[in-house]
């Protein structure tokens, strides 16, 4: 077991962002942006007493007339076509709530999802009976984002063979604005694991699985060999620590500090230390701007 | 403690890895996570502590009270526990919801130091049979993520390391009531003697026949059962407490106990050491929240 004076660790600093005169300006919320009234006025902003205030924490900016402050740290929005990860927290009539790491928890329709087997018919009062024996709660899926409704609340569907019930593997859960977007969100990475990037910031290291396998509503309780297990967690360790230095989160950045702990011989558990998070950090961000 | 709900795919690859000597984070079985702690930090207390244990963070203030002593101890101090689970933690503590876990901890906490071979509280006492010190310890619990007892006990063993009780001189007597002088010199003052004070360990029995120490929330969620050892630096065990429900076979019982001889004796020993560097410290800089 390893304990440290508090004092004698490292401070955390960003990493990225430009320094100098080309940083964009931070503002708090409350704090008055401009007195002139010609602006228009954006999201994160507000009016009083004919000033433009921030309402959140972030960067301004500016596009012509219009100021808008972009937050550094926000709760999942969501946008339509979306891939994200959810929990599903409840099994209600011909719906599951998930947890999407947002204000509210999301809705799947029964009929949103690919029924088993593949086959293309309506869902039946025998499908809705076996709801459970689909996704129960405490499962994991990866869905895509169908609609927004109007109290923002998301409705989700899984209509494709790529979405459906994650099997083995670890979730992790970073703020869904270090996450870089995509096309693509699933990823088989080079080095022998499966992650997907949730847009919302959930963020699931598994095993590779065939493509034939990949989107049933079973789940595979093999055991997973110690090797793949060791990728998963120097992923899953790789992926903490760009998230505690506020490094986006992306398959290149992700490849990168995992080939730098590789290089660097770091053992898996010693990446839960402070100093060799910031090391990998800082030769991640280094490499990436090379 | 804190509500998660895994699927069934995770907690098998949770045991799994276990079974296999490699957890999700890439720890062994008798691992600890990083654990960061610093004394001094709030000046109004006599004395306090910080632990944080990856994301678990707990923040211990002792304070010393004058009491009468307790009739069948006349000239033995006292030291009262307790917690409060902030709802910042995790949002089940909110209003009444963490009492459950506050009365168990400080219950635990209680029952660890009730043993007459973990610290010598006759040099709490002031006048035998009228007026002895007590000490309040308070336990705040700012977040949780898994293995609090472990952090709790850390904690307040640093806590009362670190705490400085002024000098108390009896003056006088005045019509059979005694006089008090409390020394204003902030340097005249009483340690307390911490160098038999236990620590706590925490086996979750995760599997048939295998424990893990320093559990993460995920790992809790797949053990239902475990067992909180108290262990003094010379390895006497003082306390002993099963959690959840669940049974221990006795070879996994008596195995756990005898780790947390030698693994509480290491953890004493460094723990000692690094509260010696601390104070050893010239102009320390004191991190506290920022």
């Amino acid at each position: 077991m390893d304990i440290e004076l508090a004092c004698e660790l490292p401070r955390v600093r960003a990493m990225v962002g430009p320094e100098g005169p080309q940083r964009p300006p931070l503002v708090t919320p409350g704090e008055i942006i401009t007195h002139d009234t010609s602006f228009m006025r954006g999201h994160g902003t507000y009016m009083e007493n004919n000033t433009q205030v921030a309402s959140v924490a972030g960067y301004i900016t500016r596009v012509n007339r219009l100021i808008t402050v972009t937050p550094l740290r926000q709760v999942y929005q969501g946008a339509i076509g979306d891939t994200i990860v959810g929990r599903i927290t409840k099994v209600q009539n011909n719906r599951w709530k998930v947890d999407v790491n947002s204000r509210l928890d999301a809705e799947l329709r029964l009929v949103n999802i690919q029924l088993p087997g593949g086959e293309q018919r309506r869902s039946s009062l025998e499908d809705e009976r076996g709801m459970r024996g689909l996704l129960r709660e405490g499962d994991l899926v990866c869905v895509e984002v169908q609609k927004i409704s109007n109290d923002g609340g998301l409705r989700l569907a899984a209509r494709s063979s790529k979405f459906g019930k994650l099997s083995q593997g670890t979730l992790l859960g970073v703020s869904p604005s270090l996450i870089v977007q995509d096309k693509q969100r699933m990823h088989d990475l080079p080095c022998g694991a499966r992650v997907v990037f949730g847009a919302n910031g959930y963020v699931y290291v598994s095993p590779t699985v065939p493509e034939e396998q990949a989107s049933t509503y079973t789940v595979n309780f093999e055991e997973v060999p110690v090797d793949v297990r060791k990728t998963i967690g120097r992923l899953r360790n790789c992926i903490k620590l760009l998230a505690h230095h506020s490094i986006m989160i992306s398959p290149t950045s992700v490849m990168t500090a995992y080939d730098i702990s590789i290089e660097q011989e770091f053992e898996i558990r010693d990446m839960l230390k402070p100093d060799v998070m910031q090391d990998v950090a800082i030769t991640t961000v280094q490499a990436m701007n090379e | 403690m804190v509500d998660i709900n895994l699927s069934d795919a995770e907690k098998c690859y949770i045991i799994d890895g276990v079974k296999l000597g490699i957890r999700v984070d890439g720890r062994d079985r008798l691992d600890y996570r990083h654990l960061e702690i610093e004394t001094g930090l709030v000046s109004t207390a006599n004395g306090s502590a910080r632990v944080r244990l990856d994301r678990t963070d707990v923040l211990i203030t002792v304070k010393m009270e004058m009491d009468r002593p307790s009739p069948d101890q006349p000239n033995q101090g006292r030291l009262r526990f307790f917690v409060n689970c902030s709802a910042n933690a995790a949002p089940e503590f909110e209003g009444r919801g963490g009492e459950d876990l506050a009365t168990t901890l400080s219950a635990m906490m209680d029952r660890l130091y009730s043993s007459p071979y973990t610290l010598d509280r006759s040099c709490l006492c002031v006048v035998p049979g009228k007026h002895v010190k007590v000490l309040y310890v308070d336990i705040e619990i700012l977040d949780c993520a898994g293995n609090l007892f472990d952090a709790v006990s850390i904690g307040v063993k640093a806590a009362l390391w670190a705490t400085h009780l002024p000098r108390i001189y009896v003056t006088g007597e005045d019509g059979g009531e005694l006089e008090f002088e409390v020394s204003d010199n902030p340097h005249d003052t009483e340690r307390i003697n911490v160098s038999n004070a236990p620590i706590l360990i925490t086996h979750l029995r995760i599997t048939e026949n295998l424990t893990i120490v320093d559990p993460t929330p995920e790992e809790e969620e797949c053990g239902p059962v475990q067992v909180v050892v108290g262990v003094t630096p010379s390895g006497l065990i003082t306390a002993l407490q099963q959690l959840g429900q669940g049974t221990f076979t006795t070879q996994t019982l008596s195995a756990a106990i005898k780790l947390t001889r030698e693994l509480g004796m290491k953890i004493h020993t460094h723990l000692t050491a690094k509260l010696r560097q601390e104070e050893s410290m010239e102009n320390r800089e004191i991190r506290g929240f920022l």
